[in-house]
C-alpha cells in the first residue's frame, strides 16, 4: 500500500511538473507575437500615448519573467487577466470606467458546459463500446464481427463535421427529431439541456466508441487463447459467461486505459464539433478568440485543455498501475 | 412518445420472432447442432438483420417524389449511399480480380490474399493520386476563375437553377465548384503530403540521431518531446496559428507555409518517438557494432544500416500519421484558419457551404453539396485506414 501511494505521488508531481513546463512554452510562443500586445489591441490606428498607457496598465513594461510569474501566480488562483475582446478599449486610453470582463467570467459557465458534454458523451460511449466489443468477440469472424469492424474503422477516420453533417442531415433536417443547433442558456431545464446536447454528444460518441470498441475486442480475443478461459471453456460454461466472469476482470486494465485516453482525445474533438452545432462551450470561444487574436483567452483556453489532456492522461496511467499487481509492486 | 412505444414493440416482435426462428429451426431439422446450440442472441441478431435488410429493400424502392411533386429527401440521399455503396464494392472487387490477373508475380500474390476493404483502399489512394496531379486537365474550369453567374445550383439543369456549364453550380461569387472540388485534391491532398513528409524527415532523423547517439542529446531531445506531446496538438496547432498568423499579416500564402511547418513539426514528436522506440531496437544488433568498428560515419550507419530495417513500421505509421495530418489540415481549414483562399480547399468548402444541409428537403442535390467535400475528406482517410489496417493485420500475423 505504502508502494502505491508513492508511486501515485510521484506521477502527480511528475504531471505538475509538465503541467509547468507547458505554462512556460504557452507563454513564450504567445510572446512571440510580433510587435506586443498594445499594439495588437489597437490595430492601425494606434498612437504612442496610447499603447504606452495600455503597456503599463496591462504591465508589458515589465520584463518577461516577471510577467510570467505573475501570470501563473494570478492563474493558480483562478485569475486568468481581462479579455481583450470584451474591455472597455476607452478606459486604457482616458478615465478608467472599470467595466472589464475577465477571462474567468467568459469561461466558467462555458466550461460547465463543455464538462456536461463531455459527460453525456461519456455516459452513452462508454456502455455502448463495452457492448459492442464484448460482442464482437464474441462472435468473432463473424459477419457481424466484420460489419463492427468497417463501421468503427469508418467513423474513426472520418473528420468530425462529417460525420455531424450526416448526423444533421439525418436527425435534424430530414427527420426533425433533434434540433441542429445547440443554444444552450442559463435556466434550462435539464431535460431541455440534454435534448438540445444530444446531437453533439452522439457525434462524440461516434468517433470515440470505434476505439474503445476496438480496444475492448482486442484486449479480450488476446486473453481467450489463456489456458484458465480454456478450462472455463471445458467445464461447459456459456460463450457469454466465459468472456464476461472470466476474461473481462482481466482485459479491464487496458480498457481503463483506453477509455481514459479516449476522454483525453474528446477534449480535442469537442473544438470542432462545438463549431459545427454552435455549442456555446469552451472550444467554440477558443476558436473566436484565436480567429480575433484574443491573446489572454487563447492562452487561458490552452492551458485549460493541456491541464485536462495531462490530468487524463495521469489517470490513465494511475489507473493501469493500480489495476496491475505487477507494476504494483515494482522489483 | 408514440415513436418510442412502437419501436418498443418492434422490438419485442423481432425477439418473438427469433424464438420463433430457433424453435422451428430445431423442429424443422431434426435438433440438428446449429439450432440446438444457437444462443437466442444469434437467433435475435438474425431476425433483426433480416428486418432490417427488408426495411431496406422496401426503403430503396419507394418513390423519390411525393404525389404533391416534392422530392422525398430521405429516399433520395438513402438511394444514393447505397448506389455508391455497391458501385464502390463492385469497382473494389473488379480492381481485386485486374490485379490478380496483372502484374508481376508478388503483386499478383499480395491481390490474392487481400480483403475487399483492402483493395477498395488502394483503389481510393490511387484514383485520389491522380486527380491530385491531373487536376489542371480534369478540372473543366481554374480554381481562381469567377463567372458572372453567382450561386447557380447544381444539377446543370437550366430549369431548375442550373447551367450545364457548371454541373455543381458556382459558389457565392461565381466560382465553379466542382473544378474547386477537383483542384482540392490537388490542394489539400498535396499540402498534407508534403506536411507528412516534413515531419518524417524531422521526426524519423532526429529518432534515429537519439538512438544512435544516445546520451544528453536524447535525453534533451526525449523530454522536449514528452512536453510538446502533453499539449492536445488541435489546440496547440491553433495556439501556434494564431501566432503565425500575426506574423504573416496580409500575406496569405506565407500562412500556408507556416500552417505546414507547425503541423509538422507538432506530429514529428510522435514520429520521434516511434523512430526512437524503432531505433533502439536495431542499435544493438552486431552489425551496427561491424559498421561502428569499422569506422563507419554516423550519416552512413543513419541513412544505410538503421534506416533500411526500419522501414516496414515507419510505413504502416506513415499511413497513419499521413491520415491524422490530412484530418488536422481539414479541420483547422473547417475552423477557418488552414489553408487560405484563393486555394481551393475541402475543408473550407465544407465551412462555406454547410448552410445548404438546410435545404435538403427541397433540393437534395443542393444539400449534398457541404456531404461531397466532407466525404472527399472521409473517403481518402477510410480508404489509408483500410490499407494500413490490412498492413498491420498483415504483418503482426495475426489470425484472430
Amino acid at each position: 500500500m505504502q508502494s502505491v501511494i508513492r508511486i501515485i505521488l510521484q506521477r502527480l508531481a511528475l504531471g505538475l511538473l509538465t503541467l509547468f513546463v507547458v505554462s512556460i512554452v504557452i507563454f513564450t510562443a504567445v510572446n512571440m507575437l510580433p510587435g506586443d500586445f498594445a499594439q495588437a489591441i489597437l490595430g492601425q490606428g494606434a498612437t504612442p500615448e496610447a499603447v504606452e498607457a495600455i503597456r503599463r496598465d496591462l504591465g508589458l513594461d515589465q520584463p518577461p519573467i516577471t510577467r510570467y510569474f505573475q501570470w501563473l501566480g494570478s492563474a493558480v488562483q483562478g485569475d486568468l487577466g481581462n479579455s481583450f475582446a470584451q474591455a472597455n478599449f476607452a478606459s486604457f486610453v482616458g478615465a478608467d470606467s472599470g467595466v472589464r470582463t475577465t477571462v474567468a467570467q467568459q469561461i466558467a459557465p462555458r466550461f460547465a458546459n463543455t464538462m456536461f458534454l463531455a459527460a453525456v458523451t461519456a455516459c452513452i460511449a462508454v456502455p455502448v463500446s463495452l457492448l459492442l466489443g464484448i460482442l464482437a468477440a464474441l462472435f468473432r469472424n463473424s459477419v457481424f464481427d466484420r460489419a463492427t469492424n468497417v463501421t468503427t474503422l469508418t467513423s474513426i477516420s472520418s473528420p468530425e463535421f462529417f460525420l455531424a453533417y450526416v448526423l444533421i442531415l439525418f436527425l435534424a433536417v430530414l427527420n426533425p427529431v433533434l434540433p441542429s443547433l445547440s443554444n444552450i442558456f442559463e435556466g434550462m431545464s435539464f431535460s431541455e439541456r440534454l435534448e438540445k446536447t444530444l446531437l453533439p454528444a452522439l457525434t462524440l460518441t461516434l468517433v470515440v466508441t470505434a476505439h474503445m470498441m476496438r480496444m475492448t475486442r482486442a484486449a479480450i480475443i488476446n486473453l481467450l487463447a489463456s489456458p484458465y478461459i480454456e478450462m472455463a471453456r471445458l467445464k461447459g460454461i456459456s460463450p457469454m459467461r466465459v468472456i464476461v466472469k472470466h476474461a473481462l476482470p482481466n482485459a479491464l486494465a487496458p480498457i481503463i486505459n483506453v477509455i481514459a485516453l479516449n476522454l483525453a482525445y474528446l477534449i480535442t474533438g469537442v473544438v470542432v464539433v462545438e463549431v459545427v452545432f454552435v455549442y456555446p462551450g469552451i472550444g467554440q470561444l477558443f476558436v473566436d478568440s484565436v480567429k480575433i487574436r484574443d491573446i489572454p483567452v487563447v492562452q487561458a483556453c490552452c492551458l485549460i485543455f493541456a491541464a485536462a489532456y495531462i490530468l487524463l492522461n495521469l489517470l490513465a496511467d494511475i489507473l493501469s498501475i493500480l489495476s496491475n499487481p505487477r507494476l504494483r509492486h515494482p522489483k | 412518445m408514440t415513436t418510442l412505444l412502437t419501436l418498443a414493440l418492434i422490438l419485442v416482435a423481432i425477439a418473438a420472432g427469433g424464438w420463433v426462428l430457433r424453435f422451428a429451426g430445431q423442429k424443422a431439422t431434426g435438433n440438428a447442432p446449429a439450432f440446438r446450440d444457437m444462443p437466442f442472441a444469434v437467433a435475435f441478431g438474425y431476425v433483426l438483420g433480416a428486418c432490417l435488410l427488408m426495411f431496406s429493400v422496401w426503403y430503396f424502392f419507394q418513390p423519390t417524389t411525393t404525389k404533391s411533386g416534392v422530392p422525398n429527401a430521405g429516399v433520395v440521399f438513402f438511394r444514393w449511399a447505397v448506389q455508391f455503396f455497391i458501385i464502390s464494392a463492385i469497382a473494389a472487387f473488379l480492381f481485386r480480380a485486374l490485379g490478380r490477373m496483372v502484374g508481376t508475380r508478388g503483386t499478383k500474390k499480395m491481390f490474392r490474399q487481400m480483403p475487399l476493404t483492402a483493395s477498395f483502399g488502394v483503389l481510393v489512394v490511387i484514383l485520389y493520386a491522380l486527380t491530385a496531379i491531373f487536376a489542371a486537365w480534369l478540372a473543366p474550369h481554374g480554381q481562381e476563375e469567377v463567372f458572372a453567374k453567382v450561386n447557380v445550383l447544381p444539377g446543370g439543369n437550366a430549369a431548375t437553377g442550373g447551367d450545364p456549364l457548371h454541373p455543381l453550380g458556382t459558389d457565392q461569387i461565381g466560382r465553379d465548384l466542382l473544378s474547386r472540388l477537383i483542384y482540392g485534391a490537388q490542394n489539400t491532398v498535396g499540402i498534407a503530403f508534403v506536411t507528412t513528409c516534413l515531419a518524417f524527415f524531422l521526426g524519423g532523423s532526429l529518432g534515429f540521431l537519439a538512438a544512435t547517439l544516445q546520451g544528453w542529446l536524447d535525453q534533451v531531445l526525449s523530454r522536449a518531446v514528452d512536453v510538446l506531446m502533453a499539449i492536445p496538438s488541435l489546440i496547440f496547432a491553433l495556439l501556434l496559428m494564431t501566432i503565425a498568423s500575426a506574423w504573416a499579416g496580409s500575406e496569405r500564402w506565407l500562412l500556408t507555409v507556416y500552417m505546414i511547418i507547425i503541423i509538422a513539426v507538432i506530429d514529428s514528436t510522435r514520429v520521434f518517438r516511434l523512430a526512437r522506440a524503432v531505433g533502439l531496437n536495431i542499435v544493438v544488433m552486431d552489425y551496427i557494432e561491424a559498421a561502428k568498428l569499422r569506422g563507419e560515419g554516423l550519416g552512413y550507419l543513419i541513412f544505410r544500416e538503421i534506416l533500411p530495417n526500419a522501414t516496414a513500421p515507419l510505413l504502416a505509421e506513415f499511413g497513419l500519421r499521413f491520415c491524422f495530418v490530412f484530418l488536422t489540415i481539414a479541420s483547422l481549414s473547417f475552423l477557418g484558419v488552414g489553408i487560405q483562399p484563393p486555394l481551393a480547399d475541402w475543408g473550407t468548402m465544407v465551412r462555406d457551404s454547410a448552410q445548404f444541409i438546410n435545404f435538403a428537403a427541397f433540393s437534395p442535390l443542393t444539400a449534398a453539396l457541404p456531404l461531397l467535400a466532407a466525404g472527399a475528406i472521409a473517403l481518402l482517410t477510410v480508404g489509408v485506414n483500410f490499407v494500413v489496417d490490412w498492413m498491420l493485420h498483415r504483418s503482426s500475423g495475426l489470425k484472430e
